[in-house]
């Protein structure tokens, strides 16, 4: 066993890994590349051999402030609530199946393959099945009647009601005191871990928001007219859709998470007199935290990037129902603007890489100190 | 005391059946839907049971699906098999070999399963298309191998890692190299790593949609994700038809999960990073 023989299966290793190291960096890092700069530029019309002139952010600034470019705008505001919304009942649904599960059921098993199988179908499955369950006159409107009570009128996906409408005139201040905010938080917590990048890097986003909003960059994205944006109830079905879809996911987080927390120290909580309350309140909760914020990111971004689940239930172009996913779809492959779906996309990534880049250097990071 | 804790289990079995129901509402209402012919679906009876059973929309679904459904087996298998087997190499050397930089090779590869496609789907579509594999299923393996790696990767690297780092120092010492200690010692104690792997990519591929519409749509290589969105969206539809595709879309991962449904979990759970 020499020296020299290691280094050169070390070597070998390393070319083994080359190939997807390529593929990874051409295929995500050079393509993420092509579409920034594609998004740079005015290219519409034709896909082969493209006239690409290049003009800076105004993509970005007719997203944001264009008359015409209203739509992206509900975009963000939809993809908001359907975030907040799915992420709170997919918590809140897996926590309970959870809680319930785990309290020596008997057919255990039967009853978390049922809350578990709907994740092994597609979006498109679900979707279609869902679409025709919140069919206006027929579906789950049609179930009262079951029970002898009348129908209900909900008009689910194909309902234009708006409601908590504010003015998008205040989102880019909004936004930048947030991030600010935000981020400060996290400087506070990665220091106080004594995590030096992650405090860095928070730092560095919060400073850069801070510069943004004392130059008044928000001033540039700000609206000249108020524009009213709201929560359009039409999304509520594709949520529940989604939840119905979902949950069990966040069930099998808790639940491994529960099975982890040690029987004697229940026991011993019980031996202390703890009540069964009492135990959740400060034995099981705290320890599921993590595993909520782990939920709660892999969730999020699943929520960020929704585009099949709308496409099958609400149609690939339906306003009410926009979000960035399928907004880019119908921008840049069938409306033929390239350049400005490139920018939807880029405002996607942004908003995907605010949520798992921390994510991601927080859980490897502690990772390495192991 | 003993009532009350009586009482207390009935309501949680209570709240569990009534969840469980809540659950399987969907799937009784795609087999009844599925089960009644065109004009037996009337809104006022959605909820009942057919009154009398029409597999036929079996066989219509069947012939409207089968090239899709073949398509997707087309796809499938190879992008599973290849994504599989890439993923237990690169596995192998991120937690066996790791070099000087793999803690920062590592979490750029990670980044690439998280993100939203796209913002690469522009220049792939051209990539795609320039390298003549627009619109046929070899160019949708490559892309699924491709997006694939992180995933992989990332669930044999945590695999590996809990294998003893001593029996590859053993086999090396025995005077076996790179390929030799894969080969004889890790590959031959990998097949619940390959199960949960393979489980995953053939679900996450089955079920992919955004990829499938931009680079097969109206090409004749759709796979059934893209059939069933072109019939379910269409106007006019007779529902029976649709929800006996549903039932032959799903069925493919609906029976792996039901066949292997523990090692499914675990890929599930390896998704949220920690594994």
């Amino acid at each position: 066993m020499t020296r020299s023989f290691m280094r050169r299966d070390r070597i070998i290793a390393f070319l083994m890994l080359l190939p997807s190291m390529i593929l990874i960096a051409i295929f995500v890092y050079g393509f993420i590349g092509r579409t920034a700069y594609s998004s740079l530029t005015n290219w519409k019309g034709v896909m082969v051999d493209p006239v690409m002139d290049f003009i800076g952010l105004e993509n970005y600034r007719q997203l944001f402030t264009g008359l015409i470019n209203i739509r992206f705008r509900q975009s963000l505001v939809n993809t908001f609530f359907f975030t907040i919304l799915f992420v709170v009942l997919c918590l809140v649904t897996g926590l309970t199946l959870a809680m319930l599960l785990d309290r020596n059921i008997r057919a255990k098993g039967i009853f978390r393959n049922i809350f578990l199988y709907p994740m092994s179908l597609s979006f498109i499955v679900t979707g279609t099945v869902w679409r025709w369950l919140l069919n206006p006159v027929g579906g789950i409107n049609r179930l009262p009647e079951l029970i002898g009570l009348e129908p209900l009128t909900i008009k689910w996906v194909t309902d234009r009601a708006q409601i908590l409408k504010f003015n998008w005139q205040f989102f880019p201040r909004t936004v930048g005191i947030l991030l600010l905010v935000l981020m400060l938080f996290l400087v506070y917590r990665s220091l106080r871990k004594n995590k030096k990048i992650g405090a860095f890097i928070s730092g560095i986003v919060g400073l850069l928001a801070a510069l943004w909003l004392v130059t008044g960059g928000d001033q540039a994205l700000t609206l000249a007219y108020p524009e009213p944006h709201g929560f359009n109830l039409a999304l509520i079905g594709v949520i529940l859709a989604a939840s119905w879809q979902m949950s069990g996911y966040t069930m099998a987080m808790y639940l491994a998470g529960m099975t982890g927390i040690a029987e004697e120290l229940r026991e011993a909580a019980y031996i202390d007199g703890a009540t069964e309350f009492q135990m959740y309140r400060y034995i099981i909760f705290p320890m599921l935290a993590p595993i909520t914020l782990s939920a709660m990111i892999v969730l999020g971004h699943i929520s960020l990037k929704i585009f099949d689940l709308i496409w099958v239930m609400a149609g690939q172009d339906n306003a009410t129902t926009d979000v960035p996913g399928t907004l880019m779809f119908t921008t840049a492959f069938r409306g033929n603007q390239f350049a400005l779906g490139a920018a939807i996309a880029m405002v996607m990534l942004i908003l995907v890489a605010l949520v798992i880049v921390p994510y991601l250097v927080n859980t490897l990071g502690s990772e390495q100190e192991l | 005391m003993s009532t009350k804790k009586r009482i207390n289990r009935f309501l949680v079995y209570l709240l569990l059946i009534l969840m469980a129901a809540i659950f399987l509402v969907p799937i009784y209402m795609v087999i009844i839907t599925s089960l009644k012919s065109p004009d037996q679906i009337k809104m006022d009876t959605v909820w009942a049971l057919p009154t009398n059973w029409y597999f036929y929309s079996f066989v219509e679904a069947w012939e409207a699906f089968a090239p899709s459904l073949f398509n997707s087996l087309k796809l499938v298998i190879p992008a599973t098999v290849l994504s599989a087997l890439l993923g237990s190499l690169n596995g192998y050397v991120l937690s066996k070999w790791k070099f000087r930089g793999a803690n920062v090779v590592f979490p750029l590869m990670l980044f690439g399963m998280f993100i939203p496609y796209q913002s690469i789907l522009i220049p792939l579509f051209q990539f795609l298309n320039s390298v003549g594999l627009y619109g046929n299923i070899p160019g949708l393996v490559l892309v699924h191998v491709v997006y694939g790696i992180p995933i992989t990767t990332l669930i044999f690297r945590n695999y590996y890692t809990e294998v003893p780092t001593e029996i590859v120092e053993a086999g090396a010492m025995d005077g076996a190299g790179f390929f030799g200690i894969y080969r004889h010692l890790m590959f031959p104690i990998s097949l619940p790593g390959f199960v949960v792997v393979i489980i995953w990519q053939f679900t996450q591929i089955w079920n992919e949609f955004l990829f499938a519409v931009t680079l097969t749509s109206g090409t004749g290589n759709e796979p059934i994700t893209v059939a069933l969105s072109n019939l379910a969206g269409g106007r006019a539809v007779q529902w029976n038809l649709p929800m006996a595709g549903a039932v032959l879309a799903a069925l493919p991962t609906l029976i792996v999960y039901i066949v292997l449904g523990r090692y499914f979990i675990r890929g599930l759970l390896a998704g949220s990073v920690k594994g």
